[in-house]
């Protein structure tokens, strides 16, 4: 118990470079993987937490816009859907990556009045921006296409009514489309949000590099199963760990979903039914 | 290839492209895309085979079966995919080797599984090492294969469970009112009405399948990416056809294959439905009646 203990001082921020900074070679232990490989869970929550949350305006943004009958909307809305929809994920970030790569190494300063911040192109190439852009891109198109769906399912008598009260534009959206379409997407967005954590897994398999040695729980499990020739240990280990955290989104979302929903008779409320249908 | 391909540092613009593209190792590149294909077309069938079997086996009456066919179908939503990619194959090729070892090498006694190692006699090797380089691909293939196949399995067995649910009682009442036994119950009213449930879920389906395919990649077949990254890198003079790093143009190249791919099947699928749908008693079928609501 002591030993893993130590175990935990060395490796448990090791996947942001804090502690030791070589990885076990020789002599793992249960305690070792279970440790390294949920350091490495940080990497997954970071990417899945910033992208969704990103994303969702993004989303939100992109639904109205092909809902927008001027093709000067609707067309580039459409088209970023379709890019991102369209195409599987592993492949967008290889792409993305050489991308980055090509860019000039040039720093970019960006003056906000108060502070300058210094941003550098070879950033992009590192995954934590350069892997979250691409998610938060794809979770966008994704989301874009459910809330624009559920946009589209918001009953025309709801928009009529509020028409004959004089409600127009802005109001009418915030008013009316937004708590409808909210409450009519949340169930799927909730499917999005757990596959977009799932997709996490897969920045550090694609083009970008591990920096350091300091990837994601997949990375270290695979690292494991490398280095051990047992596969058995630190694969159902990063499962454990996905499928708790896909436990506590389903906690988290399906609170939002009553909170959505609070005006309804409990009877009436949508359950939160995790179907597959919408995953990438 | 050609003749005229014979001294590639001689040749400038076009011809040179034309030569260039059409390499050896260029033509393994497009052999690699029918790599994509043929998994693609024997996944299909297999997973929606696991999907069946693991459906029939939730609505089995021995509740061992129903808990393993539970589990199984429910593991993907907890699950990334990846991880299972990554897991079934090197687990499958374990199991394996541990099976013709205790068969063949029956009188090794030192245990498979030493320390860090995993050693099993030479004869036990699968692919065996004196066995060609095709038959090693192929090998990487089949267990790729069987990893797709149980992974899409569980989704497509989501996709049933649900299409048979959806199949109305008042059908499965009747028929067990007139004295279908359960199996006949099964085969002759379930299975046969499910299918147009089950269509907008397993078209889904296939367009996920569709782009998990690039993940070949990560286990250890020579599929699109693999090639993509080896003839895009950047090749020095000294290589027959020197170039800078042009792998965004052959990632490029792939993004649009996918998205072609996608937009194809996206057209074939829409139109299956709407033929599914003339004469059902859904909205979509009463539309195409003429009727409104």
């Amino acid at each position: 118990m002591s030993s893993c203990w130590i175990t935990i001082q060395d490796y448990a921020f090791r996947s942001l470079g804090i502690g030791e900074r070589i990885l076990p070679k020789t002599d793992i232990t249960i305690c070792e993987q279970a440790v390294l490989i949920g350091s490495g869970l940080i990497w997954n929550i970071y990417f899945g937490l910033i992208a969704v949350f990103f994303g969702f305006w993004f989303a939100i943004i992109l639904a109205i816009g092909k809902n927008n009958r001027s093709a000067l909307y609707r067309i580039p809305a459409i088209s970023f859907i379709f890019l991102f929809r369209g195409s599987p994920l592993f492949i967008q970030f290889f792409f993305a990556y050489e991308l980055f790569v090509l860019l000039p190494k040039l720093g970019v300063t960006i003056d906000l009045g108060f502070i300058t911040l210094s941003a550098e192109t070879r950033w992009l190439t590192r995954a934590w921006l350069g892997g979250l852009i691409v998610l938060f891109c794809n979770t966008a198109a994704y989301s874009a296409e459910i809330f624009y769906g559920a946009i589209r399912s918001i009953p025309s008598t709801e928009l009529e009514a509020a028409e004959a009260y004089g409600i127009t534009g802005w109001n009418k959206f915030w008013r009316i489309i937004w708590p409808s379409m909210l409450r009519l997407a949340w169930p799927s967005y909730t499917n999005e949000a757990i596959f977009l954590f799932h997709a996490t897994a897969l920045i550090f398999f694609s083009g970008f590099p591990a920096w350091r040695q300091s990837g994601d729980a997949l990375y270290y499990a695979s690292y494991f199963a490398d280095k051990t020739f047992n596969p058995f240990l630190p694969y159902p280990i990063v499962a454990g760990y996905f499928i708790s955290v896909t436990l506590i989104i389903i906690v988290v979302f399906g609170a939002a979903n009553q909170y959505l929903n609070r005006h309804l008779d409990v009877q009436q409320r949508p359950k939160l039914k995790l179907s597959i249908n919408l995953l990438r | 290839m050609f003749d005229a391909c014979a001294d590639p540092s001689s040749l400038e613009g076009t011809i040179w492209l034309m030569c260039y593209l059409t390499t050896a190792k260029h033509f393994a590149f497009y052999g690699s895309f029918i790599v994509v294909l043929v998994l693609l077309f024997c996944a299909a069938p297999l997973s929606l085979l696991f999907g069946f079997v693991a459906t029939s086996g939730v609505r089995s009456s021995i509740w061992p079966v129903r808990l393993i066919a539970k589990g199984y179908i429910n593991m993907v939503r907890g699950v990334p995919d990846v991880v299972f990619f990554l897991f079934v194959p090197l687990a499958l090729d374990q199991l394996f080797e541990f099976i013709r070892h205790k068969i063949i090498c029956s009188h090794v006694l030192e245990p498979v599984w030493r320390g860090t190692d995993f050693i099993v006699c030479k004869a036990a090797k699968l692919p065996l090492s004196t066995s060609d380089l095709w038959v090693h691909q192929l090998y990487a293939f089949i267990l790729a294969l069987i990893a797709f196949a149980i992974v899409f399995g569980a989704f497509a067995g989501n996709v049933l469970s649900g299409a048979m649910k959806a199949v109305p009682r008042a059908q499965t009442e009747t028929a067990a009112a007139y004295g279908f036994s359960k199996k006949q119950v099964f085969w002759r009213i379930l299975v046969p009405q499910m299918w147009v449930y089950a269509i907008p879920g397993l078209s889904n389906l296939w367009m996920i399948l569709i782009k998990a395919t690039p993940l070949l990649f990560l286990l250890g077949v020579e599929d699109i990416v693999y090639w993509a990254r080896e003839l895009g890198g950047s090749k020095t003079s000294l290589y027959a056809y020197p170039h800078p790093d042009w792998r965004v143009y052959y990632f490029a190249g792939l993004l649009i294959f996918y998205l072609v791919m996608t937009w194809v099947s996206g057209k074939v699928l829409a139109k299956l439905q709407l033929k599914l749908s003339h004469g059902q008693a859904t909205m979509a079928g009463s539309e195409l009646q003429g009727y409104s609501g």
